[in-house]
């Protein structure tokens, strides 16, 4: 008997099957299609990079515990049971190379028109980056 | 954008070059003096290093003084925005009241992270305009944890 998950991740929420909602696991093609990563001999990997993960703690019956792997990816893993719904948040330890990198996260905005509009496009430009809330 | 550029309160601006590199990290800035009395934030120093910027007249930060500057977010404030991305999921589906511990995780997680206990203000049917702000000013100033940081070269 399986359960739907509802998993909140990278400003999406995908739908996952599971066993055990206290002990959620997923399947090996639906970490690929939801995060993109492949569990291989050489760990968890995704293009050409590869985490070291104890397999023998991340496979299991059902799967590969979402536990596991949201710490293999160092990336917070918090959950509703009542309501079927989990949120993956992002590593602070890729926020913070990212930032340290110096180079600008590229993002995409709608205005108010509804014309999507990305940071990048303003390459070659000097930027003043406002953020600001009537709350 | 918050996560993206560990932004925890508005406003927040930074300055991006030409190669889309950050130039100045985020910094508590306003466009007028309008707020000033009740942040402190006098915008004229920030207006005048912009426009210097911009017209070539002034370097911005070297990248040694940006990353200097850069607070990075912990564990605990990328915790936090993970159960504030579950809660604000929860009330847009109709179950406000089991979002609030997930609202209030979030403000244990990450106290200084305004984006997050302002932000979610409305959604729990407070007035982030009212009380319930004026509870969290108050606190701050209690405990010396500014709401508004700016950078330490600002005025």
């Amino acid at each position: 008997m399986h359960t739907t998950l509802t998993l909140l991740h990278d400003g999406r929420a995908d739908q996952i099957e599971v066993a055990d909602l206290a002990r959620p696991a997923i399947s090996a093609e639906a970490l690929k299609e939801t995060l993109g990563w492949e569990l291989k001999p050489e760990g968890l990997c995704r293009d050409f990079m590869c985490i070291s993960v104890d397999q023998d703690e991340l496979v299991g019956e059902d799967g590969l515990d979402l536990r596991v792997l949201a710490d293999a990816l160092q990336r917070p893993l918090v959950s509703d049971g009542k309501h079927a719904v989990a949120s993956l948040g992002a590593s602070h330890h890729d926020r913070g190379e990212a930032l340290a990198s110096l180079d600008a996260p590229d993002f995409t905005l709608p205005d108010l028109d509804g014309n999507l509009h990305s940071l990048s496009d303003h390459r070659g430009k000097k930027v003043l980056l406002v953020a600001y809330a009537s709350w | 954008m918050p996560d993206l550029y560990g932004m925890i309160n508005v406003p927040t601006v930074v300055w991006i070059d030409e190669e889309g590199r950050i130039a100045r990290p985020n910094d508590a800035s306003f466009a007028s003096n309008r707020f000033k009395l009740l942040t402190g934030l006098d915008s004229r120093r920030h207006l005048k290093r912009l426009r210097a910027w911009v017209r070539g007249a002034a370097p911005a930060l070297t990248p040694a003084e940006v990353r200097a500057h850069q607070d990075l977010p912990t564990a605990a404030d990328q915790e936090a925005r993970a159960e504030f991305t579950l809660a604000w999921w929860l009330s847009r589906k109709g179950h406000a009241d089991d979002a609030e511990r997930h609202y209030e995780r979030a403000a244990e997680l990450a106290p200084h992270d305004i984006t997050i206990r302002r932000g979610s203000m409305r959604t729990r049917g407070l007035n982030p305009m009212g009380l319930a702000f004026l509870k969290i000013a108050v606190k701050s100033a209690l405990t010396r944890t500014p709401l508004y940081r700016p950078l330490k070269d600002s005025p």
